[in-house]
């Protein structure tokens, strides 16, 4: 970390200077700004569908992707994608044909999860033991993204939320009322399906920036944020990603001027956000009940 | 094999920590609290570096977390129902404080950068020395002695808590107690197989064992041996393959055996036409 030669000196012009001085750090805001507004997008539907558990797998399989990728000698991208694209197509069909979370579901996910996180150890090793590499895998990096990574995370990201606009309103309507939607001819699992797989483009995605563990930073954190202030889709949609955007944002400047770590600080503040919003409501809740009292009265 | 130093008190501190594993695990999933265990190996990695930035031994940092976690969430776990997303929360923040913990204590020792994390989110069952391989078996064979002397009311008061607390059985300090019994086995088990691991050998077992038996005790029992077994197994392949890790090789034989145990479940519900063994115990 350039720790030596940045310095915080409280004033904000030089202190961008500084900040976009070098071309990893410009990558590295380009990058994690793209995979904000995704993560924060596909975040708030995800919470809204209550798939938090889906998410959090597909997040666990990026690292042997990664790993396996790296192994192979093939882009790190690739095995990101790749693996997080299968894993949501995988997930889709398998739950496709129960309602919900079985009792026995769990201890399956339990499974699937530690073997993934297994395979991915064992890549590292073959690999030769590269500590530094497995760290930032687990935990995410702002060094070393490439002008290329952010090209391609740009296309993908263009691309899925092309998607996600299209399909917004019925998988809107899908995941609020399944039944009624399916009365109404809305296509409801094929919603499903697309949806989980595009959803497992942008874990991939977020992944490359806040590492496999802590996907959850850009993904549930400011959507979860989002719905204890609105239950409204427009401003939701909006404040999830304003909050994805202040996350990356200020935990890349803090990480960059500070000798400690970008998941340390992206976690906290979206932590701290998610905590703000929660005492806002709390705070805003008996008043309203007085409101509410006065007007019945 | 057993001539190597490190192999016998791998064998010895395995096989007590999987038995631990195996019995615990069997009422983690027969309860339904995979989600705990899960919560749990994120604070031992956390409780486990910040010993570490401390200047504290790891051991006393994993203890202590994953037990006084394991006691919180007991209490709590009664009254407030916490969902999915506020779990989620918490715990990747927990994790992004370890990784706040874990540069404290790289910077601090620069000797030994990155094979501390390692250590804590993988294991390091093939470097215990004999001192620490003693200790581990034992606190595993206590832990074990502890859950056995448990299991009937236990029991009892997972499979039907109203009737239980009717007849009197302590069902909510049963609870926490069991829970803070999944908390030394989850410290326990992070110095075997890593505290990203753990899970796999919490809930494989248990997850086969129910798969292939409806009968609590045969299943407590298969799930004990299927632990067991698949540290053995795990230990002995890591030992012929050379650039495979002890704990990939643990958590793969016992990802095996739960694959087995569902094919084979499979096979009788559709095959043989009996009844699903889940079917008539439900939790």
């Amino acid at each position: 970390m350039p720790t030596d030669l940045a310095a915080l000196s409280l004033n904000p012009v030089s202190d961008f200077r500084q900040l976009t001085e070098y071309a990893f750090m410009v990558q590295a805001l380009e990058a994690g700004t793209i995979v904000a507004v995704l993560g924060a997008a596909f975040g708030w539907f995800m919470v809204l569908r209550g798939q938090t558990f889906a998410g959090h797998t597909l997040s666990v399989v990026a690292f042997p992707g990664a790993a396996g990728a790296a192994l192979a000698g093939l882009p790190l991208a690739l095995g990101y994608f790749g693996s997080c694209g299968l894993a949501a197509l995988v997930l889709a069909l398998a739950t496709a044909n129960r309602r919900d979370a079985e009792a026995g579901n769990s201890a399956t996910i339990g499974v699937v999860q530690a073997f993934g996180l297994g395979l991915g150890f064992l890549f590292v090793n073959l690999y030769g033991g590269q500590l530094a590499n497995l760290e930032s895998l687990l935990f995410g990096t702002f060094l070393g993204i490439t002008a290329g990574q952010v090209q391609t995370l740009l296309w993908v990201a263009l691309v899925s939320l092309a998607i996600l606009v299209a399909i917004g309103r019925p998988l809107l309507f899908a995941s609020v009322d399944p039944e009624v939607a399916r009365a109404g001819g809305v296509p409801v699992r094929a919603l499903a399906v697309v949806f989980l797989v595009l959803l497992g483009l942008a874990v991939a995605a977020t992944a490359q920036i806040t590492g496999a563990l802590l996907v959850f930073t850009l993904l549930v954190m400011p959507a979860a944020t989002a719905q204890q202030l609105t239950a409204r889709p427009g401003p939701g949609l909006a404040i999830s990603v304003a909050c994805g955007l202040v996350v990356v944002w200020v935990g890349l400047t803090i990480a960059y001027f500070s000798p400690y770590p970008l998941g340390f600080w992206a976690t906290s503040v979206a932590f701290g956000l998610y905590l703000a919003a929660r005492l806002l409501v709390a705070a805003r809740r008996p008043r309203a009940r007085a409101q509410l009292a006065a007007a019945v009265s | 094999m057993l001539a190597h130093e490190f192999m016998r008190n791998a064998f010895l501190a395995g096989t007590a920590i999987s038995l631990a594993c195996g019995l615990v695990g069997y009422f983690v999933v027969l309860r339904a609290q995979i989600f705990a265990g899960d919560a749990l190996s994120h604070v031992a990695f956390t409780g486990a570096l910040a010993a570490a930035a401390a200047g504290l031994d790891v051991r006393l940092g994993l203890f202590v977390a994953t037990i006084a976690v394991a006691i919180g969430i007991g209490l709590l776990g009664q009254r407030a129902r916490p969902d999915d997303v506020v779990i989620g929360s918490v715990f990747v923040w927990v994790l992004g404080l370890g990784t706040l913990f874990l540069a404290i204590f790289t910077a601090g020792s620069s000797g030994a950068d990155g094979t501390a994390a390692v250590r804590v989110l993988f294991g390091s069952i093939l470097g215990l020395s004999a001192g620490e391989a003693r200790l581990a078996a034992a606190i595993g064979v206590v832990a074990a002695l502890a859950l056995l002397l448990l299991a009937r009311p236990l029991l009892f008061a997972s499979v039907d808590p109203e009737v239980a607390r009717g007849l009197g059985v302590p069902v909510r300090a049963l609870g926490v107690a069991f829970l803070a019994l999944l908390g030394v086995v989850a410290a326990e088990a992070s110095q075997a197989v890593g505290a990203l691991l753990l899970l796999g050998l919490l809930a494989a077992p248990g997850g086969a064992a129910r798969l292939l038996t409806a009968n609590p005790w045969r299943g407590l029992a298969l799930s004990a041996a299927i632990a067991v077994g698949s540290t053995w197994a795990g230990l002995a392949l890591s030992y012929e393959v050379d650039s495979l890790p002890a704990s990939s090789a643990v958590i793969g034989c016992a990802t095996t055996a739960f694959v087995i145990a569902a094919a084979a479940a499979w096979l009788r519900g559709h095959g043989l036409g009996r009844p699903r063994p889940e079917a008539t115990i439900a939790a």
